[in-house]
């Protein structure tokens, strides 16, 4: 092996800090596309063994696991790369190659320790990429940071104990047994987007700029997939949870305005899919999980560069103010359409050819209850992504704006990712091939087909039929993140105030104290106190007599 | 006006949408079906599942709503 695909991306990613122009533009592509290549040249096996403290450090293992993500992540920070040329950000697209970079740094970590320094580098990268979109998105950032470095603890935590009682430090599949264990599973789960850590993510990604939230869509959920991919394969509370993150997708993308907050909740319903297969556990569902990841990365992106295309041109996220630009942006028109059919599995798109694999592998499992509601929340992806986002960005009423196609890079971004959804719908073989386990699985059966078209197309004809009842209004639904926004930030604020007028009043009364004894010295002491006073020397004379007296009185009295 | 949003286009759509459903419902009578639960073996199955479920979705989410529905400058006044 020559050099760490990742390591190059993130070096290559601080260089491109200090060029400009061309050379800025070259970097951008050549970069990734050097690195997608030394994906390919790391072998199976372990490389770059490093002496840490007493232990021993795996900085490379290559495996068919880690090979699909880290492709699959170069290939998203190139096509990614080329989007972005347009953004004037210094910051944004060396911060994303860092973070694609740690990312690959992630998947390729062949022990937990280099796995958590790469886990922490994608937080800050992923941080200053939604922090380059500029000031309103510097508080959305913050609490992003927040939630990450605290599943950091988490994480780190976990791996402390897992040591501590004995385990061994290369990272292998494992049972959540232990309270170490549980506390890695965790810590993987809060970046997956699991509850009740669900909000940061539609919360935060979508303030990032037109191209950030690109680049941010891919990484840090599909790396918590590859993790418990990895590290819990077959663990059976992952099935509910995944189930839950699928549903609350749906729902909380079915009441919200913001397309681009449509697509984040539509991310975590995404990887409820994943977490449900890794759950389910089977070589089929393993394989179906994370060729599901790789065929979301790709077009969960081209939505979001079909969103960014519109906020670039017309500077408006909210469905409310948008509609009708299929008429002057025909070809994000396609490109989001083509997205939106892939996300929602139809026949001929890479959803139909991935997704599938963990709905089938439910049911070669006898499990009903979960292969029911996993076809339910196919039929519910087409309505809230599949057909709630194109309609009412590009058709609906009509906002009355003729905003043009972007420009040609993006415009390329989008034509790349729109060929491979269609590409891998059509001719999936190739993805088949480099996934962990042997294939054996034929998604075009006549069944398949006809039942995936019944399930969707009659999904569209509920959503036409209940448009009324889908008017967007220009409101959000409160989430979890209520809690640690309002609540949390109310008691602290509540309990200062209460805390405060409490030192008050003690202050007061201290204060209140002290100028009495003040007063009094002053009364005495003072400049024309008791004790300071001029006396006459007549007074003196007197009372000096007065004590001779007495003394005189009292030496006399009988004894 | 774009020929896509005249209403006599959208009444053709509709009747193409329409045609196009029912040619899935049909279709299932020449493919061969391997259900592998009994319910999936119902006639249509796909069909009325998924309108049902978006049904229930759709309404289920408006519920929802209603409760934990805010102005979108919820955060910003906080």
């Amino acid at each position: 092996m020559m050099l760490h695909p990742g390591l190059l991306l993130i070096a290559g990613g601080i260089a491109m800090t200090f060029v400009r122009g061309s050379a800025r533009s070259a970097l951008a592509v050549l970069l990734p596309a050097l690195a997608l290549f030394l994906v390919w040249q790391v072998g199976d096996g372990i490389f770059g063994r490093v002496a840490f403290l007493d232990y021993q450090l795996e900085f490379v293992r290559g495996d068919r696991l880690a090979r699909v993500f880290a492709t699959i992540f170069t290939l998203m920070a190139l096509v990614g790369g080329v989007f972005a040329l347009k953004q004037e950000s210094r910051i944004e697209v060396p911060a994303a190659f860092v973070y694609a970079g740690s990312a690959v740094g992630a998947v390729f970590a062949g022990d937990l320790v280099t796995l958590f320094l790469f886990w922490e580098l994608m937080a800050v990268g992923s941080t200053l990429v939604i922090w380059a979109a500029g000031a309103s998105a510097r508080a959305a950032s913050m609490r992003y940071l927040m939630v990450h470095l605290f599943g950091g603890v988490v994480l780190m935590a976990g791996i402390t104990g897992h040591v501590a009682s004995g385990g061994s430090l290369t990272f292998e599949a494992m049972q959540a047994d232990s309270l170490a264990h549980c506390l890695i599973l965790v810590g993987f789960l809060i970046n997956a987007g699991a509850p009740p850590f669900s909000a940061w993510l539609p919360d935060a990604y979508p303030e990032a700029s037109w191209s950030g939230m690109v680049f941010l869509s891919a990484f840090t959920t599909k790396t918590a997939v590859y993790v418990l991919l990895r590290g819990f394969p077959g663990t059976e509370i992952l099935i509910p949870i995944g189930l839950y993150m699928v549903f609350y997708g749906i729902v909380y993308a079915i009441l919200e305005n913001d397309m681009r907050r449509i697509l984040a909740y539509s991310i975590i319903n995404q990887v409820g899919f994943m977490v449900t297969g890794i759950g389910i556990g089977t070589e089929m569902a393993l394989n179906g999980s994370a060729a599901h990841a790789f065929a979301h990365i790709i077009y969960k992106a081209l939505l979001l560069m079909s969103a960014g295309a519109v906020l670039y041109r017309t500077g408006k996220r909210k469905c409310t103010d948008l509609g009708g630009l299929f008429q002057s942006m025909p070809l994000t028109t396609i490109c989001g359409t083509i997205g939106a059919l892939a996300i929602s599995a139809f026949p001929l798109t890479s959803g139909f050819t991935t997704k599938s694999m963990i709905s089938q592998s439910a049911a070669n499992e006898h499990m009903m209850f979960i292969w029911l509601l996993l076809a339910a929340a196919s039929a519910g992806v087409f309505l809230h992504a599949g057909i709630k986002f194109p309609w009412f960005v590009f058709f609906q009423k009509d906002s009355g704006m003729r905003p043009k196609d972007p420009p040609a890079s993006m415009g390329w971004g989008m034509i790349a990712f729109s060929a491979l959804c269609i590409g891998l719908g059509c001719y999936p073989d190739p993805l088949y091939a480099i996934l962990p386990y042997p294939v054996d699985y034929q998604p075009y059966t006549g069944a398949h087909v006809v039942s995936q078209l019944q399930l969707l197309l009659f999904s569209g004809l509920a959503f036409f039929l209940l448009l009324n009842s889908l008017q967007r209004t220009l409101t959000i639904t409160l989430d979890l993140d209520w809690f640690y926004r309002v609540l949390g930030p109310g008691l602290a604020l509540g309990l200062a105030e209460g805390l405060a007028n409490a030192l008050a009043a003690s202050g007061r009364g201290a204060a209140g104290l002290f100028s009495s004894i003040r007063t009094a010295i002053y009364r005495h002491y003072g400049p024309s106190g008791v004790l300071a006073r001029t006396w006459l020397s007549g007074h003196m004379v007197l009372w000096v007599a007065i004590l001779l007296l007495m003394y005189l009185v009292l030496f006399y009295l009988p004894d | 006006m774009h020929w896509l949003v005249r209403p006599d286009s959208i009444r053709k759509l509709w009747i193409a949408f329409i045609a196009i459903l029912a040619l899935t419902v049909i279709a299932e009578f020449f493919v061969e079906a391997h259900p592998h639960f009994g319910v999936d073996a119902l006639p249509a199955f796909n069909a009325w599942f998924g309108f049902i479920a978006c049904v229930i979705l759709v309404f289920g989410s408006k519920l929802l709503g209603m409760w934990l529905k805010r102005r979108d400058d919820y955060y910003d006044e906080q």
